[in-house]
């Protein structure tokens, strides 16, 4: 459509690494797009945080979707998993002098991908997780 | 991707793991592994070879946060060399570099861990 965003889709199984397939396309639509090495490995490593966010949210749906939108001026990409949600202002912003001490040393997505990308939005409800971030050109 | 392997060498009192593959839950472990048999053999002073893991998860670089955590109670040291932009981001970003250490070269870093 005419004035429309072209809009890059993906489907991922709950599979081992299969995070790295999305970083493949990201790779791929950052580079249509001109984005830097330094902008699209950050693309990438939100992405793959994102994912494994989503593959542990899942439950019995297993499979992810990712949207890859080519805007003007900026790359959106939503990253939804069909589990049952979680609230983003209950995960504590995870802190190294606490971590290194915890017996839970994970729990570092969230903030790597709000560091790495542009803006971040949740929405999540008992039917699934939307992950909106976006990078600027 | 799964397919993470090591090579482990000592220089003098230093033990250097070299990496190639994708950091993950799988490769964390197996450099976590690596340290504790070492550690057991009386060895403090670990230098990562990060040079062909280029891509990294938070999961497994938490790992290398347990590695920190049992060397210091050893009063060891971890140290990196040969890190991606990106990686030495998320090191970043998540404080490892408190704890531990970033060179810019091999030399650089076994000097450093002397």
């Amino acid at each position: 459509m005419k004035g429309s965003s072209p809009v890059v889709e993906l489907t991922l199984p709950v599979l081992p690494d299969m995070e790295l397939a999305a970083t493949k396309t990201a790779e791929v639509v950052a580079k249509h797009m001109d984005l830097s090495d330094e902008k699209s490995a950050e693309i990438s490593m939100a992405l793959i945080e994102a994912c494994i966010n989503a593959f542990e949210h899942s439950g019995t749906n297993k499979k992810i979707e990712i949207h890859f939108r080519i805007k003007e001026d900026v790359l959106e990409i939503q990253v939804t998993d069909r589990g049952k949600g979680f609230d983003e202002s209950k995960v504590d912003i995870p802190k190294i002098e606490e971590k290194i001490v915890s017996d839970r040393k994970r729990g570092w997505g969230l903030q790597l991908i709000k560091e790495l990308m542009d803006s971040v939005e949740f929405e999540s409800s008992n039917e699934g997780t939307t992950v909106t971030m976006t990078k600027k050109k | 991707m799964s397919d993470f392997r090591i090579d482990v060498k000592e220089e003098g009192d230093v033990v250097i793991i070299a990496t190639d593959g994708y950091l993950n839950n799988v490769g964390g472990e197996k450099i976590a592994e690596a340290c504790y048999e070492k550690i057991e053999t009386g060895k403090i002073h670990f230098l990562l070879n990060l040079e062909k893991s280029t891509v990294v998860n938070s999961i497994g670089v938490s790992i290398l946060i347990e590695i920190i955590e049992k060397l210091q109670d050893h009063d060891g040291k971890l140290g990196y060399f040969n890190l991606a932009p990106i990686v030495e981001k998320t090191f970043s970003i998540m404080g490892l570099t408190k704890y531990s250490t970033i060179y810019a070269s091999e030399g650089e870093a076994i000097a450093g861990m002397s």
